[in-house]
């Protein structure tokens, strides 16, 4: 106690520095599950009642209730419960448990929509008030040029935040706990004051008008705190506080923002400090321990925004990713787990399996052997859990980072992404076929080759097949000048959402001079992978409709095919990869930003495959993409590891957002038993992630319970499964993403 | 990366790698279940055996263009790819068809193998004797034997064979210590008593069995059943 209250006062000092206060404090834990406790009767009875309102939920549509009166922000509700006098953390993101708020600031019209959708009305007040505003929406397309709308409307730039919060920032919400709201609004005066001796010009002006609204958002979350009672101008004297003060940054955040993903951070091992010292002094038990735990949980698993259903068909399940980053390793070598990252993951068992908030393991070689035991055991019982590999990641970010979203790591506090959606390169691809013509539409989309500098129409050769040499040569000029779009229409985006939609919470909670990504993203990878092997090792002849315009394929002979570990084929992908995001980085990005580059499609791997015609590979016109990183289901031979080690051949140097990759696979293909299975999963991930492979999710089950949960939904009202980078409740998915997910690859064993 | 580093540390003269072809009929990456630990699983193409319940019954045939062609030096960099996966337990398993069938041309990929620390297991019906055979046995970390049936008669019917052939090889398994697994498919009112277990359990009991594993019957095969029209066709 003495020692952490010298800590405490030490911090009054110094700069902010959430690591340094977790590295000489926390306690490494290598032994086993075995000192977990069970949920008590209290967690037991307020989560019943959560189920109850998610089951009302589920039978309204989807939406409980919307608050159309209102725009969602920190003071606009009063404080809501959901039993109040049981409730050990407080907090609801409107005044009644799953009651969703309205958040315009992304487009009014989104908006609108949401809560049409539902059988609501958007008040006259609100739209009123936002007929004299201007939205991040409003301003993008006041700048959008008419190339750009082209390539937005055909699905070839796709997922674009432009008319939602573009999300995947994580504010350290841990700051509030360890230093309180005032030391942190002090901290942002003084930055603001040291600005302000500088030269006014466009960028300083700017950043001095963030601070000015980080500095008012700082004191609307202390207010926000106080209405619950709670004063968090002061650093978190408990666990229960520490845990607390946590949430109302992260309920700041989802209030003020509707961002894709609002992802938590890496909290639980700066918690377990508070709690272990709470343990040691005796003011708490394993058992009440893990229910401050369990209440935290609670209370983001019920964390919501409004959708349209435009929006649920990319990211179905109603998502939020509230991903939270467990494990790792420190730099000294010491391992990040700590009790508190098994109180996490003990929670998939003590209020059942659920996609929220989305855990995420980062593995190293060297976590303690029974933690990595624990994870693949939670990952067989509850298919929720996504691996990421540390060792990748540390030497980059430290060991201080987190994940946003899915698979994109960055900097607490010190690092946020502009979101970047992705390029459907599949479409690309077929673009460069068709000289710039849609495939299915037949307007031209893009500039002619001839106009982009290829000085022969390479295309129509004399043989009636496709060449592979002069469909990678037209791929490439297409790419050269879909790139340049690409970076511009974000720069749009970003410049936009800074102006109208600023996350004044969650970047208040950043250092001030911040590392900035600009987050690129591939759609359709294996598709294109498999197209470019098929022109190089087998025939690809062209059909053509009547006008011209190629609009399938037949395909003569055999090809290697990604995912079954054949250097021929994987290296196409790996050098596409490299490809895209060299050309990127030809194009300057808004504020700096660093480029990166995702393979990650959410769910969204269907709809893109339904905008796109069929593909020299054998894909027929609108059938699915592989998610992600994925090779095509059905196209992996040689079972599945030679599929692992083909998506761990993508560099992850060309990708730094992340190379995601679904795994699914029957418990019986892995061991007799459980302990066997759970040996041999700890070994599949060792192994993959050695070579350098980034994400995993894993899946354990057999595709016969998923089909017999799509016939028999109230069997399995938890079904969870991992699908691209996050998870999801099986029965929230589409019809159309349900059979997808049925007909993907599980690995058995024949 | 990894192969050829591994690649340097034996040398291919020495094993001959270059020198033998395998016919092979399938690869999985993933076994976790024919050996220990996490493991590359090769099915060698040709079988003697013609077992009613085979599931792999397009594997019978071999040297008639069924089975893909591999060098064996091609198969050894194929299994060193997966040794990440491997740790301490995991490893290769030569399966079938009937791996004894290519017993010569495997032996100096099993020894290559061995060379650099990948653990070997055979997966068997031990239905085939000869030096090559047994050099291949002598070789090899482990064997997995399948005995389809304990009597000569039962034998006979379920596979068209003698028993005679894998009791030797369990014989000389026992006369070598060899680490072996004994492994027999059950087969509903065939040989799925407590009785034919304790007669399995008598006649493969020794200090180097590590498992005695009886498997369910999966009608899996069955479609392959109908693809290769055999005339002898029955559900268990």
């Amino acid at each position: 106690m003495n020692q952490k209250s010298k800590q405490t006062s030490d911090l009054d000092q110094s700069a902010i520095d959430v690591r340094a206060f977790i590295m000489a404090n926390y306690q490494p834990y290598e032994g086993d599950e075995s000192f977990l406790a069970s949920p008590t009767d209290r967690t037991h009875a307020i989560w019943q009642q959560v189920l109850d309102l998610m089951k009302e939920e589920h039978k309204a549509g989807g939406v409980l209730d919307i608050d159309t009166e209102r725009v969602s922000s920190l003071l606009t509700y009063e404080p809501g419960y959901i039993d109040k006098e049981n409730e050990l953390i407080v907090g609801l993101q409107t005044d009644a448990p799953l009651k969703r708020g309205v958040n315009p600031f992304g487009g009014i019209r989104m908006a609108r929509q949401a809560c049409e959708a539902y059988g609501y009305k958007l008040s006259k007040q609100v739209e009123e008030h936002f007929a004299y505003k201007t939205t991040h929406n409003d301003g993008v397309f006041r700048v959008y040029s008419d190339e750009i709308k082209e390539l937005r409307s055909a699905g070839i730039l796709t997922g674009l935040p432009d008319a939602y919060g573009r999300g995947r920032i994580i504010g350290d919400y841990r700051r509030i706990a360890l230093y309180g709201i005032d030391r942190l609004i002090q901290e942002k005066q003084s930055d603001k004051k040291y600005r302000e001796k500088q030269a006014m010009l466009e960028g300083s002006i700017g950043l001095i008008e963030e601070l000015y609204k980080q500095i008012d958002f700082l004191h609307k979350l202390k207010d926000m705190a106080m209405a619950y009672g709670h004063d968090i101008g002061r650093p978190a004297m408990d666990a229960r506080e520490a845990i607390q003060w946590t949430y109302y940054g992260y309920l700041g955040a989802i209030k003020e923002q509707n961002g894709a993903a609002m992802s938590l951070g890496r909290v639980s091992t700066f918690l377990d400090i508070y709690i272990q010292r709470d343990l040691e002094n005796g003011n708490l038990d394993e058992t009440s321990a893990q229910e401050l735990i369990d209440d935290f949980i609670i209370k983001l698993r019920m964390a919501r925004q409004l959708r349209t259903p435009d929006y649920d068909e990319l990211f179905a399940g109603d998502p939020l990713w509230i991903t939270e980053s467990l494990g790792g390793m420190g730099l000294d070598g010491r391992t990040l787990v700590t009790k508190t990252t098994y109180r996490f993951l003990h929670t998939l068992q003590n209020l059942g399996p659920a996609p929220e908030p989305n855990m995420t393991v980062l593995w190293s070689d060297a976590l303690p052997e029974p933690f990595k035991r624990y994870c693949a055991k939670m990952s067989i019982q509850t298919d929720a859990i996504q691996y990421e590999n540390d060792d990748l990641m540390r030497p980059l970010y430290g060991d201080d980072y987190g994940i946003a979203c899915c698979v994109s790591a960055m900097r607490i506090g010190k690092e946020m992404q502009f979101f970047g959606a992705r390029c459907n390169l599949a479409k690309t691809l077929l673009l460069a076929i068709n000289d710039g013509r849609d495939e299915r539409t037949g307007k031209q989309i893009t500039p002619s080759l001839k106009t982009l500098g290829l000085g022969e129409d390479v295309l129509s050769p004399s043989s009636e097949l496709l060449e592979y040499e002069a469909v990678n040569l037209a791929f490439d000029k297409m790419l050269d000048w879909i790139c340049e779009k690409y970076v511009n229409t974000m720069n749009i985006i970003h410049f936009m959402h800074d102006k109208y939609a600023y996350e004044k919470t969650q970047m208040a909670l950043h250092d001030t001079d911040i590392h900035r990504y600009m987050a690129f993203g591939i759609a359709g990878l294996s598709v294109v992978a498999d197209s470019l092997s098929a022109m190089k090792y087998a025939k690809v002849k062209p059909i053509k409709d009547a006008t011209g315009l190629i609009v399938d394929f037949e395909v003569e002979g055999d090809f290697p095919k990604y995912g079954n570990d054949d250097d021929r084929v994987d290296t196409l992908a790996a050098e596409l990869t490299q490809r895209f995001i060299t050309k990127l980085k030809m194009h300057p990005t808004y504020r700096n930003a660093e480029h990166t580059l995702s393979i990650l499609t959410i769910t969204s791997n269907v709809v893109y495959g339904k905008k796109t015609g069929s593909t020299p590979d054998g894909r027929k016109a609108g059938a699915p993409f592989a998610p992600g990183a994925n090779p095509m289901h059905g196209r992996e031979t040689k079972g599945a590891l030679a599929s692992l080690n083909s998506v761990a051949k993508i560099p992850f140097d060309c990708c730094r957002d992340g190379v995601s990759c679904t795994f699914s696979i029957r418990p019986e293909t892995i061991g007799q038993d459980e302990a066997t299975q759970v040996e041999n999963l700890v070994s599949i991930m060792d192994g993959y992630f050695s070579q350098n492979a980034h994400h995993l999710n894993v899946n354990v089950l057999s595709r016969e319970k998923l089909m017999d949960a799509m016939a028999h939904p109230e069997k399995y009202p938890n079904l969870t499964i991992r699908v691209s980078g996050y998870a999801v409740n099986f029965h929230r998915l589409s019809q159309a993403q349900q059979l997808e997910v049925i007909s993907r690859t599980y690995h058995e064993r024949v | 990366m990894l192969v050829q580093e591994t690649l340097e540390a034996y040398d291919l003269e020495t094993y001959e790698l270059d020198a033998y072809e395998l016919e092979v009929y399938k690869i999985e990456t993933l076994g976790a279940l024919d050996g220990p630990g996490l493991r590359t699983v090769i099915f060698l193409q040709g079988c003697p055996m013609r077992c009613q319940y085979c599931h792999n019954a397009d594997s019978w045939l071999a040297n008639a263009g069924k089975g893909t062609m591999m060098r064996a030096l091609s198969l050894y960099e194929l299994v060193l790819r997966y040794k990440p996966y491997y740790k301490d337990k995991g490893g290769v398993t030569f399966s079938g068809g009937e791996a004894l069938l290519q017993a010569k041309g495997l032996l100096p990929l099993v020894k290559a193998l061995k060379s650099v620390g990948i653990h070997t297991a055979l997966d068997t019906s031990g239905s085939i004797i000869s030096d090559d055979t047994q050099n291949l046995m002598d070789a090899i970390d482990l064997v997995i034997l399948d005995i389809k049936a304990t009597d000569e008669a039962l034998h006979q019917t379920l596979t068209k064979h003698s028993l005679k052939n894998p009791l030797a090889t369990l014989a000389t398994l026992k006369a070598q210590n060899k680490p072996y697994w004994i492994r027999q498919v059950v087969l509903k009112g065939i040989n799925d008593t407590d009785a034919h277990l304790s007669q399995l359990d008598e006649l493969t009991a020794h200090p180097t069995r590590e498992r005695l594993e009886r498997l369910p019957y999966h009608s899996m095969g069955q479609e392959k059943w109908e693809e290769w029209q055999m005339v002898f066709r029955r559900e268990f």
